[in-house]
C-alpha cells in the first residue's frame, strides 16, 4: 500500500525528468559554508563538463563568501548522497555518472567559513 | 411528525438532543456506508457513536447569539482603530512584517479549515460529530474574515499584504503551510480531526496563536490583540474539541490505537515544521520579544504536552517520535530560519534584516549555548558587509525536502555545523528529506508525496512565469519573472528593512525626517 486510500492510487511524479525540459536536476552543498543556508539546486543538461559547475556555475552562486576565491578545486573532497566519491573535472555530468536529483557536496579542507564557525 | 402548536418551550438539553440525536437517522434506500463512504477505508473502527461526548452542546441559535455579541465587539475596537490611526502606535515598523507572515502564511489556513471542517461535518456517520464539526466550520470562515478585517488596515498604508490569497498558492515559503493542510484535507476524514483538531490545535496551538497574540500586545498592536480575543473562546472549544475526538476514537477500538499513533508521529512533526515561521517570528521580528522559542518550547512543549502524553499513556498511546529531537533542536531552529530568509530576502514578500546589538545580546542570553559560538558571528559578517553596500542575498534557489517543503537548512541532531540529508528511492526516483521524520512520513505514503509542488522544481519546469514570458530571450532575469507572477510590487514588497518604503514612510508619519536606524 503506497498511500492510505479510497480506491486505486497511482499518480505520475511531478518531478520526473521529462519535466525538466531537457535538464536534470542537480543539488549542490558545500562543506561547513552554513551563510548559504541550504545546498542548492541546478538544472543541468547531462551533457554538461562537470568543469564548467566549478568554473562557470559555483562562482557567480558563492563568490560572496570570502572562503570563495581560496577554494582549490585539486585538494577539494567531493561526496555523492553522503559517501565519499571522486569526480572527473573533464568529463561531462552525465559521464560522471549524476542523475537526475543526485545531491553532491564538497569539503574544503583548511576553509571552515567566517571565524572557522562554519558559517 | 406531530405538530402540535403552543407546546411548552423546549429547554436547551433537550434543543440539544432534537438537533444531535433527533435529526439523524439509519438510511434505508441506501446502506450507510454508501452514505458515509470515507470512514472505513482509513482502518478506524467506531462502534457507538452515541459514545461521542459534545462538551459544549450549542444549538445553533445560541450559537449565532454568541458569535454574534463578539463580532460587534470587535468591529467596534477595527473601526476605532482605523479612525485613529491605530498602526501609527505599534513598537517599529519592523513589527509591521510579523503581520505579514500572519496574514500569509495563518491566515489562508483558517480558511481552510473552514473547508476541511465542513467536509467532514458532512462525512462523519454520527451526528454530534458533524454538528461540532459544522461549528467549527464557521468559526474558522469568522476568524478567515476577522483577520482579513483586521490586517486590511494595515495594508492600507504598509506594503506585502496585497495579495495573499494569491500568494498562498504560488510563492515558495507559502508552499509550507499550504502543503501541510493540503495534506490534512486530502487525507481521510479520522485523519484530518487527528491532524487538526488534535495535533494542530490541541498540541501546537499555544506555540502558533499566543506568540502572534502576546507579541501583539507587546508591540502596541491592539487590533490585532482584539481579534485574538475575538477567537480565543472558539479556540478552547476547538482544543476541547480535539481532545474529545482523540479520546472517543482511542476508546471504541484497541485497533484504532497504532492507527492514531502513526498519525501523531506524522502531524506533530508536519505541525512542528510550519512552527518554525513562528520560531524566527519570536526572536528576531519582534521588535518588543515576549519569550524566546527556546522559551516557549519549554513551556508549552516539553511541559504541557509531555503531561498530555502521560496522560494518554493509558490508552497506549506515546509521544511523537519527533518530540525528542524538536527538543534538541529548540537551540538552533530560530537562527537557522531567519538565516535563510536573509538569504533569500530579495524574494519573500516581507522584509529582512540583521538583529541591533541590543537584540543579538538578548539572543546571546536567551541562547548561551549556541548563539554567540554559531550563529552571531554570521549576522555580524552580514552587518558589516550591508554597511560596505554589500548586503548579502543568495542569489540560486535551495534544494527543498520533499515532505514538509522547507528549504534544506536544517542540521544533523548530532551536529549543529552539518546539513542533515536524507534521501529515498522510489519507482527510479530520488527524493530527498530534512529528517529522519520526514523521510518516515514519504516512506509510508509515498504515492501521496511524489505529487509535491516543490516550488524550487516548479520554477525550473517554467511554470511560475506570466504567460506569454519568454525564458529563452537573452539576458531574461529568472527572478524578476518568477516575482512578477507571484504578483511582487519589486522593490517594496522585497528586500532587507533598512530602506524600505514603510521603514521610511513610518519614520516620516511619526515626525521623524531622517528615517532609518
Ligand atoms: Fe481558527
Ligand atoms: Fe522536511
Amino acid at each position: 500500500m503506497a498511500t492510505v486510500a479510497i480506491s486505486t492510487y497511482v499518480f505520475e511524479p511531478k518531478d520526473k525528468v521529462e519535466n525538466f525540459r531537457g535538464k536534470q536536476l542537480l543539488y549542490i552543498g558545500w562543506e561547513d559554508h552554513l551563510m548559504y543556508c541550504a545546498p542548492l539546486a541546478f538544472p543541468f543538461p547531462g551533457a554538461m563538463p562537470f568543469k564548467a559547475i566549478l568554473e562557470q556555475v559555483l562562482p557567480g552562486c558563492y563568490g560572496a563568501h570570502p572562503d570563495f576565491a581560496r577554494v582549490d578545486w585539486s585538494t577539494v573532497e567531493w561526496f555523492k548522497s553522503g559517501t565519499s566519491w571522486h569526480p572527473d573535472y573533464d568529463k561531462s555530468i552525465a559521464e560522471n555518472g549524476l542523475g537526475h536529483k543526485d545531491v553532491i557536496r564538497f569539503r574544503t579542507p583548511g576553509l571552515n567559513g567566517i571565524n572557522g564557525t562554519c558559517s | 411528525m406531530d405538530m402540535e402548536a403552543s407546546k411548552k418551550k423546549l429547554g436547551l438539553k433537550e434543543r440539544y438532543n432534537h438537533l444531535t440525536r433527533g435529526l439523524g437517522w439509519e438510511t434505508t434506500y441506501q446502506p450507510m456506508e454508501k452514505v458515509f463512504p470515507y470512514t472505513r477505508y482509513e482502518g478506524i473502527k467506531i462502534h457507538d457513536w452515541d459514545k461521542w461526548e459534545d462538551p459544549f452542546r450549542l444549538t445553533m441559535d445560541a450559537y449565532w447569539k454568541y458569535q454574534g455579541e463578539k463580532e460587534k465587539k470587535l468591529y467596534a475596537i477595527i473601526d476605532a482603530f482605523a479612525q485613529n490611526n491605530g498602526h501609527l502606535g505599534v513598537s517599529d515598523a519592523r513589527y509591521i512584517n510579523t503581520l505579514k507572515l500572519f496574514i500569509q502564511g495563518v491566515s489562508p489556513l483558517e480558511y481552510m479549515a473552514h473547508r476541511g471542517f465542513a467536509h467532514v461535518g458532512r462525512q462523519f456517520d454520527g451526528v454530534s460529530a458533524r454538528i461540532a464539526c459544522q461549528m467549527q466550520s464557521v468559526d474558522e470562515l469568522r476568524h478567515a474574515q476577522t483577520q482579513m478585517h483586521t490586517v486590511s488596515n494595515y495594508n492600507k498604508y504598509y506594503n506585502g499584504m496585497h495579495s495573499w490569497r494569491h500568494w498562498h498558492d504560488r510563492v515558495w515559503y507559502l508552499s509550507v503551510p499550504k502543503s501541510f493542510f493540503d495534506d490534512a484535507m486530502s487525507a481521510g476524514p479520522f485523519e484530518f480531526v487527528v491532524a487538526i483538531s488534535f495535533a494542530f490545535e490541541y498540541v501546537l496551538t499555544n506555540l502558533l496563536f499566543v506568540p502572534f497574540m502576546s507579541g501583539a500586545a507587546y508591540n502596541g498592536d491592539m487590533a490585532t490583540v482584539t481579534f485574538g480575543f475575538s477567537a480565543q473562546s472558539d479556540e478552547s472549544r476547538h482544543m476541547t474539541l480535539g481532545l474529545e475526538i482523540i479520546k472517543f476514537i482511542l476508546e471504541q477500538d484497541p485497533g484504532n490505537v497504532p492507527i492514531v499513533q502513526r498519525w501523531l508521529d506524522k502531524w506533530f512533526w508536519r505541525g512542528y515544521k510550519v512552527l518554525t515561521l513562528v520560531s524566527m517570528m519570536m526572536d528576531y521580528m519582534l521588535p518588543k520579544k515576549v519569550m524566546s522559542w527556546k522559551e516557549a518550547w519549554e513551556i508549552y512543549g516539553e511541559q504541557n504536552g509531555g503531561a498530555l502524553f502521560n496522560d494518554l499513556a493509558r490508552y497506549g498511546i506515546r509521544k511523537p517520535k519527533g518530540w525528542e529531537q524538536a527538543s534538541i533542536e529548540k537551540d538552533h531552529l530560530s537562527h537557522q530560519a531567519w538565516s535563510t530568509f536573509y538569504n533569500y530576502g530579495a524574494a519573500a514578500l516581507f522584509h529582512t534584516w540583521t538583529p541591533t546589538d541590543g537584540e543579538k545580546d538578548w539572543l546571546s542570553a536567551k541562547y548561551p549555548d549556541t548563539f554567540d559560538k554559531l550563529y552571531r558571528p554570521r549576522f555580524e559578517h552580514w552587518e558589516q558587509q550591508a554597511k560596505e553596500g554589500k548586503r548579502f542575498y543568495n542569489g540560486t534557489l535551495p534544494m527543498l525536502c520533499t515532505t514538509c517543503q522547507i528549504p534544506m537548512f536544517f542540521t544533523e541532531p548530532t551536529d549543529p555545523t552539518k546539513i542533515c540529508y536524507r534521501e529515498s528511492d522510489y519507482k527510479g526516483d530520488k527524493y530527498h528529506f530534512c529528517s529522519d521524520h520526514c523521510k518516515d512520513i514519504f516512506d509510508y505514503e509515498p504515492e501521496k508525496y511524489v505529487q509535491s509542488w516543490l516550488p524550487v522544481h516548479q520554477i525550473y519546469q517554467g511554470n511560475c512565469f506570466n504567460p506569454g514570458v519568454d525564458p529563452t530571450v537573452p539576458g531574461f532575469d529568472p527572478l524578476r519573472a518568477v516575482l512578477d507572477y507571484y504578483h511582487t510590487n519589486f522593490g517594496r514588497d522585497n528586500f532587507d528593512f533598512e530602506g524600505s518604503e514603510d521603514q521610511k514612510n513610518f519614520a516620516r508619519w511619526h515626525g521623524d525626517d531622517a528615517g532609518g536606524a
